[in-house]
Protein backbone atom coordinates (compact mmCIF):
# COMPACT_ATOMS: atom_id res chain seq x y z
CA UNK A 1 0.00 0.00 0.00
CA UNK A 2 2.78 2.33 1.05
CA UNK A 3 4.52 1.30 -2.05
CA UNK A 4 1.11 2.83 -4.37
CA UNK A 5 0.77 5.51 -2.44
CA UNK A 6 4.67 6.79 -2.90
CA UNK A 7 5.28 5.46 -6.21
CA UNK A 8 1.97 6.67 -8.08
CA UNK A 9 -0.53 8.56 -6.29
CA UNK A 10 1.68 11.23 -4.72
CA UNK A 11 3.36 12.57 -7.96
CA UNK A 12 0.17 11.78 -9.80
CA UNK A 13 -1.52 14.32 -7.03
CA UNK A 14 1.34 16.89 -7.59
CA UNK A 15 1.09 16.66 -11.33
CA UNK A 16 -2.27 17.34 -10.60
CA UNK A 17 -1.85 20.22 -8.21
CA UNK A 18 0.41 21.85 -10.72
CA UNK A 19 -1.84 21.75 -13.69
CA UNK A 20 -4.76 23.26 -11.30
CA UNK A 21 -1.97 25.57 -10.47
CA UNK A 22 -1.93 26.81 -14.19
CA UNK A 23 -5.06 26.11 -15.70
CA UNK A 24 -7.59 28.39 -13.02
CA UNK A 25 -5.00 31.55 -12.57
CA UNK A 26 -5.29 31.15 -16.54
CA UNK A 27 -9.25 31.23 -16.72
CA UNK A 28 -9.05 33.57 -14.12
CA UNK A 29 -6.84 35.54 -16.83
CA UNK A 30 -8.95 35.03 -19.64
CA UNK A 31 -12.10 36.35 -17.87
CA UNK A 32 -9.92 39.55 -16.64
CA UNK A 33 -8.81 39.77 -19.94
CA UNK A 34 -11.86 40.47 -21.45
CA UNK A 35 -12.93 42.65 -18.65
CA UNK A 36 -9.80 44.43 -19.56
CA UNK A 37 -10.25 44.53 -23.32
CA UNK A 38 -13.64 46.50 -23.05
CA UNK A 39 -12.13 48.84 -20.30
CA UNK A 40 -9.02 49.45 -22.62
CA UNK A 41 -11.12 50.26 -25.64
CA UNK A 42 -13.09 52.15 -23.93
CA UNK A 43 -10.75 54.19 -22.35
CA UNK A 44 -9.20 54.73 -26.47
CA UNK A 45 -12.62 55.85 -26.84
CA UNK A 46 -13.21 58.49 -24.47
CA UNK A 47 -16.33 55.88 -22.70
CA UNK A 48 -16.44 54.24 -19.46
CA UNK A 49 -16.78 50.81 -20.67
CA UNK A 50 -18.28 48.19 -18.13
CA UNK A 51 -18.80 50.23 -14.58
CA UNK A 52 -21.96 48.84 -13.21
CA UNK A 53 -21.35 45.37 -12.23
CA UNK A 54 -18.87 45.51 -8.82
CA UNK A 55 -16.86 48.01 -7.91
CA UNK A 56 -15.49 49.52 -11.24
CA UNK A 57 -17.71 46.75 -12.95
CA UNK A 58 -15.38 44.23 -11.89
CA UNK A 59 -17.28 41.35 -11.55
CA UNK A 60 -19.07 42.38 -15.31
CA UNK A 61 -17.09 39.23 -16.66
CA UNK A 62 -18.75 36.36 -13.84
CA UNK A 63 -22.04 38.15 -14.44
CA UNK A 64 -20.82 37.43 -18.62
CA UNK A 65 -19.96 33.74 -17.98
CA UNK A 66 -23.00 32.97 -15.34
CA UNK A 67 -25.41 34.18 -18.09
CA UNK A 68 -23.75 32.30 -20.72
CA UNK A 69 -24.10 29.20 -18.59
CA UNK A 70 -27.51 29.71 -17.96
CA UNK A 71 -28.25 30.12 -21.82
CA UNK A 72 -29.99 27.28 -23.94
CA UNK A 73 -27.85 25.25 -26.22
CA UNK A 74 -28.83 25.47 -29.25
CA UNK A 75 -28.15 22.63 -32.22
CA UNK A 76 -29.17 22.86 -35.26
CA UNK A 77 -31.57 20.58 -37.18
CA UNK A 78 -28.96 20.12 -40.05
CA UNK A 79 -25.81 20.14 -38.10
CA UNK A 80 -23.68 16.77 -37.14
CA UNK A 81 -23.84 16.98 -33.71
CA UNK A 82 -21.37 15.09 -32.33
CA UNK A 83 -18.84 17.14 -34.38
CA UNK A 84 -20.36 20.66 -33.63
CA UNK A 85 -20.50 20.35 -29.75
CA UNK A 86 -16.69 18.80 -30.23
CA UNK A 87 -15.22 21.89 -32.31
CA UNK A 88 -15.55 24.40 -29.34
CA UNK A 89 -14.13 21.87 -26.84
CA UNK A 90 -11.28 21.36 -29.09
CA UNK A 91 -10.35 24.92 -29.31
CA UNK A 92 -10.79 25.13 -25.40
CA UNK A 93 -8.67 21.90 -24.89
CA UNK A 94 -6.05 22.94 -27.30
CA UNK A 95 -5.14 26.55 -25.63
CA UNK A 96 -5.29 24.73 -22.14
CA UNK A 97 -2.88 21.60 -22.94
CA UNK A 98 -0.53 23.85 -25.01
CA UNK A 99 0.68 25.70 -21.40
CA UNK A 100 1.92 22.45 -20.24
CA UNK A 101 5.62 23.54 -21.90
CA UNK A 102 5.59 27.25 -20.88
CA UNK A 103 8.59 28.03 -18.38
CA UNK A 104 7.48 30.59 -15.44
CA UNK A 105 10.49 30.73 -14.08
CA UNK A 106 13.78 28.83 -14.01
CA UNK A 107 12.57 25.01 -13.29
CA UNK A 108 9.09 26.23 -12.65
CA UNK A 109 7.25 24.11 -15.96
CA UNK A 110 5.35 21.36 -15.96
CA UNK A 111 7.03 19.24 -18.51
CA UNK A 112 10.38 20.51 -19.24
CA UNK A 113 10.63 18.51 -22.57
CA UNK A 114 13.47 18.65 -25.15
CA UNK A 115 11.22 19.73 -27.69
CA UNK A 116 9.47 22.15 -26.00
CA UNK A 117 8.78 24.58 -29.18
CA UNK A 118 7.88 22.37 -31.74
CA UNK A 119 5.13 20.91 -29.07
CA UNK A 120 3.78 24.54 -29.00
CA UNK A 121 4.65 25.06 -32.92
CA UNK A 122 2.44 21.66 -33.38
CA UNK A 123 -0.60 22.24 -31.02
CA UNK A 124 -0.66 25.95 -32.35
CA UNK A 125 -0.88 23.72 -35.47
CA UNK A 126 -3.77 21.50 -34.02
CA UNK A 127 -6.27 24.42 -33.72
CA UNK A 128 -7.30 25.20 -36.98
CA UNK A 129 -9.27 22.13 -36.77
CA UNK A 130 -11.98 23.45 -34.74
CA UNK A 131 -12.45 26.36 -36.93
CA UNK A 132 -13.25 24.16 -39.73
CA UNK A 133 -15.00 21.26 -37.72
CA UNK A 134 -17.01 24.44 -36.48
CA UNK A 135 -17.42 25.42 -39.85
CA UNK A 136 -18.76 21.98 -41.62
CA UNK A 137 -21.02 21.13 -38.77
CA UNK A 138 -22.96 24.08 -38.32
CA UNK A 139 -24.35 23.33 -42.11
CA UNK A 140 -24.80 27.01 -42.15
CA UNK A 141 -23.71 29.23 -45.22
CA UNK A 142 -22.14 32.05 -43.09
CA UNK A 143 -20.25 29.36 -40.68
CA UNK A 144 -18.72 27.94 -43.50
CA UNK A 145 -17.69 30.66 -45.40
CA UNK A 146 -16.19 31.89 -42.35
CA UNK A 147 -14.67 28.80 -41.38
CA UNK A 148 -12.78 28.88 -45.00
CA UNK A 149 -11.45 32.47 -44.52
CA UNK A 150 -10.37 31.57 -41.19
CA UNK A 151 -8.53 28.28 -41.98
CA UNK A 152 -6.82 29.89 -45.05
CA UNK A 153 -5.78 32.68 -42.83
CA UNK A 154 -3.98 30.84 -40.04
CA UNK A 155 -2.65 28.21 -41.93
CA UNK A 156 -1.08 31.10 -44.23
CA UNK A 157 0.72 32.89 -41.07
CA UNK A 158 1.57 29.79 -39.33
CA UNK A 159 3.97 29.48 -42.32
CA UNK A 160 5.71 32.63 -41.56
CA UNK A 161 5.43 32.00 -37.67
CA UNK A 162 7.46 28.70 -38.55
CA UNK A 163 10.49 30.57 -39.85
CA UNK A 164 10.24 33.36 -37.43
CA UNK A 165 10.57 30.56 -34.91
CA UNK A 166 13.50 29.47 -36.52
CA UNK A 167 15.81 32.24 -36.73
CA UNK A 168 15.95 32.37 -32.69
CA UNK A 169 16.79 28.69 -32.59
CA UNK A 170 20.04 29.50 -35.06
CA UNK A 171 20.38 31.73 -32.10
CA UNK A 172 19.69 29.70 -29.67
CA UNK A 173 21.03 26.26 -30.56
CA UNK A 174 18.20 24.53 -28.44
CA UNK A 175 14.39 23.38 -29.07
CA UNK A 176 14.25 23.32 -25.36
CA UNK A 177 12.06 26.69 -23.75
CA UNK A 178 13.73 27.18 -20.57
CA UNK A 179 17.50 27.51 -22.53
CA UNK A 180 15.75 29.66 -25.05
CA UNK A 181 15.08 32.27 -22.01
CA UNK A 182 18.12 31.47 -20.58
CA UNK A 183 20.22 32.39 -23.88
CA UNK A 184 18.40 35.91 -23.42
CA UNK A 185 20.46 36.64 -20.15
CA UNK A 186 21.87 39.58 -19.67
CA UNK A 187 19.33 42.50 -19.67
CA UNK A 188 17.08 44.19 -21.96
CA UNK A 189 19.94 44.73 -24.51
CA UNK A 190 20.43 40.93 -24.66
CA UNK A 191 17.21 39.61 -25.61
CA UNK A 192 16.37 38.27 -29.42
CA UNK A 193 14.13 41.64 -29.84
CA UNK A 194 17.17 43.50 -30.81
CA UNK A 195 18.95 41.49 -33.52
CA UNK A 196 16.19 39.68 -34.48
CA UNK A 197 14.18 43.49 -34.62
CA UNK A 198 12.07 42.51 -38.03
CA UNK A 199 11.62 38.97 -37.01
CA UNK A 200 9.81 40.38 -34.01
CA UNK A 201 7.58 42.70 -35.56
CA UNK A 202 6.69 39.61 -38.33
CA UNK A 203 5.88 37.26 -35.12
CA UNK A 204 3.94 40.02 -33.36
CA UNK A 205 1.87 40.85 -36.64
CA UNK A 206 1.51 36.94 -37.09
CA UNK A 207 0.29 36.26 -33.29
CA UNK A 208 -2.85 39.15 -34.63
CA UNK A 209 -3.70 36.45 -37.61
CA UNK A 210 -3.26 33.73 -36.24
CA UNK A 211 -5.68 34.48 -32.84
CA UNK A 212 -7.99 35.89 -35.86
CA UNK A 213 -7.49 39.66 -33.55
CA UNK A 214 -8.21 43.00 -35.57
CA UNK A 215 -7.57 43.98 -37.86
CA UNK A 216 -7.33 40.57 -39.04
CA UNK A 217 -10.34 39.53 -37.94
CA UNK A 218 -11.99 38.96 -41.05
CA UNK A 219 -13.35 35.31 -40.10
CA UNK A 220 -16.31 37.06 -37.61
CA UNK A 221 -16.64 40.28 -39.91
CA UNK A 222 -19.89 40.96 -38.88
CA UNK A 223 -20.74 42.67 -41.24
CA UNK A 224 -20.76 40.44 -43.76
CA UNK A 225 -20.31 36.97 -42.34
CA UNK A 226 -22.64 37.23 -38.91
CA UNK A 227 -20.07 35.88 -36.54
CA UNK A 228 -18.00 33.81 -38.99
CA UNK A 229 -17.64 30.30 -37.86
CA UNK A 230 -19.57 30.42 -34.42
CA UNK A 231 -22.84 32.27 -35.87
CA UNK A 232 -24.65 28.90 -34.92
CA UNK A 233 -23.64 28.41 -31.62
CA UNK A 234 -25.30 29.89 -28.48
CA UNK A 235 -24.43 29.16 -24.73
CA UNK A 236 -21.65 27.15 -23.23
CA UNK A 237 -20.47 26.06 -26.65
CA UNK A 238 -19.82 29.46 -27.79
CA UNK A 239 -18.54 30.10 -24.60
CA UNK A 240 -15.71 27.67 -25.09
CA UNK A 241 -14.65 29.08 -27.98
CA UNK A 242 -14.51 32.43 -26.60
CA UNK A 243 -12.27 31.19 -23.61
CA UNK A 244 -9.73 29.35 -26.47
CA UNK A 245 -9.44 32.08 -28.14
CA UNK A 246 -8.89 34.79 -25.28
CA UNK A 247 -6.67 31.68 -23.87
CA UNK A 248 -4.66 31.45 -27.09
CA UNK A 249 -4.26 34.99 -27.46
CA UNK A 250 -2.52 34.98 -23.99
CA UNK A 251 -0.08 31.92 -25.30
CA UNK A 252 0.55 33.94 -28.00
CA UNK A 253 1.78 36.39 -25.92
CA UNK A 254 3.73 34.21 -23.64
CA UNK A 255 5.60 32.67 -26.79
CA UNK A 256 6.73 36.15 -27.85
CA UNK A 257 7.94 36.99 -24.23
CA UNK A 258 9.56 33.97 -24.42
CA UNK A 259 10.99 33.88 -27.81
CA UNK A 260 12.17 37.41 -27.78
CA UNK A 261 11.35 39.46 -24.66
CA UNK A 262 13.43 37.11 -22.10
CA UNK A 263 11.06 34.97 -20.57
CA UNK A 264 11.26 35.55 -16.31
CA UNK A 265 14.40 37.44 -16.85
CA UNK A 266 14.50 40.82 -14.75
CA UNK A 267 14.82 43.96 -17.88
CA UNK A 268 17.89 45.02 -15.68
CA UNK A 269 20.41 42.93 -13.86
CA UNK A 270 21.01 44.95 -11.36
CA UNK A 271 19.81 44.82 -7.73
CA UNK A 272 15.79 46.35 -7.34
CA UNK A 273 15.24 44.21 -10.15
CA UNK A 274 16.20 41.43 -9.70
CA UNK A 275 14.59 41.20 -6.24
CA UNK A 276 11.34 40.57 -7.77
CA UNK A 277 10.63 36.97 -8.84
CA UNK A 278 10.49 35.91 -12.38
CA UNK A 279 6.87 34.71 -12.45
CA UNK A 280 6.02 37.92 -11.77
CA UNK A 281 8.51 39.79 -14.92
CA UNK A 282 6.47 37.21 -16.86
CA UNK A 283 3.05 37.98 -16.35
CA UNK A 284 4.28 41.59 -16.60
CA UNK A 285 5.66 41.45 -20.13
CA UNK A 286 2.80 39.10 -21.60
CA UNK A 287 0.41 42.05 -19.96
CA UNK A 288 2.69 44.33 -22.33
CA UNK A 289 2.26 42.50 -25.56
CA UNK A 290 -1.42 41.63 -25.14
CA UNK A 291 -1.95 45.47 -24.67
CA UNK A 292 -0.05 45.67 -27.65
CA UNK A 293 -3.41 43.48 -29.00
CA UNK A 294 -5.73 45.51 -27.85
CA UNK A 295 -4.17 48.84 -28.82
CA UNK A 296 -3.99 47.52 -32.56
CA UNK A 297 -7.88 46.26 -31.99
CA UNK A 298 -8.68 50.24 -31.02
CA UNK A 299 -6.32 51.84 -33.74
CA UNK A 300 -6.79 50.09 -36.62
CA UNK A 301 -9.18 48.92 -39.24
CA UNK A 302 -10.24 45.76 -40.51
CA UNK A 303 -7.87 44.16 -43.21
CA UNK A 304 -9.48 43.26 -46.86
CA UNK A 305 -9.12 39.44 -48.02
CA UNK A 306 -6.89 39.71 -50.58
CA UNK A 307 -4.61 42.87 -48.64
CA UNK A 308 -4.50 39.71 -46.06
CA UNK A 309 -3.43 36.71 -48.23
CA UNK A 310 -0.76 39.42 -49.59
CA UNK A 311 0.49 40.12 -46.76
CA UNK A 312 0.91 36.89 -45.73
CA UNK A 313 2.12 35.04 -48.94
CA UNK A 314 4.16 37.85 -50.56
CA UNK A 315 5.70 39.96 -47.68
CA UNK A 316 6.39 37.95 -44.81
CA UNK A 317 6.91 34.39 -46.33
CA UNK A 318 10.06 35.49 -48.51
CA UNK A 319 11.13 38.02 -46.26
CA UNK A 320 11.18 35.13 -43.46
CA UNK A 321 12.41 32.71 -45.26
CA UNK A 322 15.26 35.18 -46.45
CA UNK A 323 15.95 36.11 -42.92
CA UNK A 324 16.74 32.97 -41.97
CA UNK A 325 19.01 32.58 -45.15
CA UNK A 326 20.61 35.81 -43.62
CA UNK A 327 20.75 35.00 -39.92
CA UNK A 328 22.34 31.81 -40.58
CA UNK A 329 24.68 33.21 -42.96
CA UNK A 330 26.15 35.76 -40.64
CA UNK A 331 26.30 33.55 -37.79
CA UNK A 332 27.92 30.98 -39.84
CA UNK A 333 30.49 33.96 -41.27
CA UNK A 334 31.22 35.17 -38.02
CA UNK A 335 31.74 31.47 -36.44
CA UNK A 336 29.13 32.67 -33.69
CA UNK A 337 27.13 29.55 -34.06
CA UNK A 338 25.99 28.41 -30.90
CA UNK B 1 13.82 5.50 -22.65
CA UNK B 2 11.11 5.45 -19.52
CA UNK B 3 12.60 8.89 -18.32
CA UNK B 4 11.64 10.93 -21.72
CA UNK B 5 8.57 9.15 -21.75
CA UNK B 6 7.81 10.29 -18.14
CA UNK B 7 8.68 13.66 -19.06
CA UNK B 8 5.22 13.49 -21.30
CA UNK B 9 3.33 11.92 -18.56
CA UNK B 10 2.45 15.58 -17.07
CA UNK B 11 1.08 16.52 -20.42
CA UNK B 12 -1.00 13.31 -20.74
CA UNK B 13 -2.37 14.47 -17.74
CA UNK B 14 -3.28 18.03 -18.66
CA UNK B 15 -4.89 16.40 -21.57
CA UNK B 16 -7.09 14.47 -19.00
CA UNK B 17 -7.92 17.31 -17.13
CA UNK B 18 -8.15 19.74 -20.16
CA UNK B 19 -10.84 17.68 -21.92
CA UNK B 20 -12.52 17.11 -18.05
CA UNK B 21 -12.75 21.14 -18.08
CA UNK B 22 -14.22 21.71 -21.35
CA UNK B 23 -16.76 19.03 -20.94
CA UNK B 24 -17.88 19.70 -17.66
CA UNK B 25 -18.82 23.33 -18.97
CA UNK B 26 -20.92 22.35 -21.78
CA UNK B 27 -22.90 19.97 -19.63
CA UNK B 28 -23.76 21.99 -16.60
CA UNK B 29 -24.98 24.32 -19.21
CA UNK B 30 -27.40 21.85 -20.70
CA UNK B 31 -28.02 20.83 -17.41
CA UNK B 32 -28.87 23.91 -15.72
CA UNK B 33 -30.08 25.98 -18.55
CA UNK B 34 -34.01 25.64 -19.94
CA UNK B 35 -34.03 23.85 -22.93
CA UNK B 36 -36.62 24.38 -24.91
CA UNK B 37 -36.14 24.26 -28.71
CA UNK B 38 -38.85 24.43 -31.27
CA UNK B 39 -38.38 24.31 -35.32
CA UNK B 40 -37.76 27.59 -36.09
CA UNK B 41 -34.92 28.25 -33.29
CA UNK B 42 -32.98 25.33 -34.57
CA UNK B 43 -33.57 26.39 -38.12
CA UNK B 44 -29.87 27.54 -39.80
CA UNK B 45 -29.40 31.27 -39.67
CA UNK B 46 -30.13 33.15 -42.78
CA UNK B 47 -30.43 36.74 -42.43
CA UNK B 48 -34.49 36.29 -41.33
CA UNK B 49 -35.68 34.44 -44.43
CA UNK B 50 -35.92 30.01 -44.82
CA UNK B 51 -32.71 28.68 -45.46
CA UNK B 52 -32.54 27.44 -49.05
CA UNK B 53 -30.31 25.27 -51.24
CA UNK B 54 -26.99 23.24 -49.62
CA UNK B 55 -24.77 25.01 -47.31
CA UNK B 56 -21.89 22.69 -48.27
CA UNK B 57 -21.53 24.05 -51.74
CA UNK B 58 -18.55 24.57 -54.54
CA UNK B 59 -16.66 26.87 -52.91
CA UNK B 60 -13.26 28.83 -54.70
CA UNK B 61 -10.07 26.86 -55.44
CA UNK B 62 -7.80 29.02 -54.65
CA UNK B 63 -9.05 27.56 -50.61
CA UNK B 64 -7.37 24.72 -51.86
CA UNK B 65 -4.06 26.31 -53.65
CA UNK B 66 -3.53 28.08 -50.35
CA UNK B 67 -3.66 24.78 -48.08
CA UNK B 68 -1.29 22.71 -51.02
CA UNK B 69 0.88 25.81 -50.41
CA UNK B 70 1.06 25.74 -46.34
CA UNK B 71 1.87 21.70 -46.87
CA UNK B 72 4.96 22.65 -48.60
CA UNK B 73 5.63 25.20 -46.81
CA UNK B 74 5.16 23.71 -42.74
CA UNK B 75 7.32 20.84 -43.95
CA UNK B 76 10.34 22.84 -45.29
CA UNK B 77 9.75 24.13 -41.55
CA UNK B 78 9.58 21.54 -40.11
CA UNK B 79 12.80 20.17 -42.05
CA UNK B 80 14.58 23.35 -41.10
CA UNK B 81 14.20 22.76 -37.12
CA UNK B 82 16.49 19.78 -37.00
CA UNK B 83 19.19 21.74 -38.98
CA UNK B 84 19.10 24.75 -37.13
CA UNK B 85 19.69 22.94 -34.14
CA UNK B 86 22.29 20.80 -35.67
CA UNK B 87 23.72 24.49 -37.74
CA UNK B 88 27.54 24.15 -35.50
CA UNK B 89 27.64 21.00 -36.52
CA UNK B 90 27.08 20.31 -39.88
CA UNK B 91 28.67 23.86 -40.32
CA UNK B 92 29.01 25.13 -43.70
CA UNK B 93 28.76 22.34 -45.92
CA UNK B 94 25.52 21.64 -43.77
CA UNK B 95 24.44 25.04 -44.46
CA UNK B 96 25.18 25.06 -48.18
CA UNK B 97 23.23 21.80 -48.65
CA UNK B 98 20.08 23.33 -47.31
CA UNK B 99 20.90 26.48 -49.58
CA UNK B 100 20.25 24.41 -52.39
CA UNK B 101 16.88 22.70 -51.07
CA UNK B 102 15.85 25.98 -50.51
CA UNK B 103 16.79 27.53 -53.29
CA UNK B 104 14.89 24.83 -55.59
CA UNK B 105 11.47 26.00 -53.67
CA UNK B 106 11.94 29.30 -53.90
CA UNK B 107 12.16 28.65 -57.83
CA UNK B 108 8.71 26.63 -57.32
CA UNK B 109 7.83 29.63 -55.53
CA UNK B 110 8.32 32.00 -57.86
CA UNK B 111 6.46 29.83 -60.49
CA UNK B 112 3.54 29.68 -58.98
CA UNK B 113 3.62 33.30 -57.68
CA UNK B 114 3.90 34.35 -61.80
CA UNK B 115 1.25 31.54 -62.69
CA UNK B 116 -1.08 33.97 -60.20
CA UNK B 117 -2.00 31.42 -57.85
CA UNK B 118 -1.39 33.95 -54.79
CA UNK B 119 -3.95 36.21 -56.55
CA UNK B 120 -6.85 37.52 -54.78
CA UNK B 121 -8.68 40.02 -56.35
Amino acid sequence: MDNFWDGFLLPAGIIVAQILLIVVPLLVAVAYLTYAERKVIAAMQMRLGPNVVGPFGLLQPIADGLKLLMKETIIPSGANRIVFLAAPMLTFILSLVAWAVIPFDYGMVLADINVGILYLFAISSLGVYGVVMAGWASNSKYPFLGALRSAAQMVSYEVSIGFVMITVLLLVGSLNLSDIVLAQQGGFWQWHWLPLLPMFVIFFISALAETNRAPFDLPEAEAELVAGYFSEYSSMSFGLFFLGEYANMILMSASTVILFLGGWLPPVDIAPFTWIPGPIWFCLKIALVLFGFLWVRATFPRYRYDQLMRLGWKVFLPFSLFWVVLTAGVLLAFDLVP
Amino acid sequence: MEALLLEYLPILIFLGIAVGVAAAAIGASLLLARQNPDSEKLSPYECGFEAFDDARRKFDVRFYLVAILFIIFDLEVAFLFPWAISLGEIGAFGFWSMIGFLGILTVGFIYEWKKGALEWE
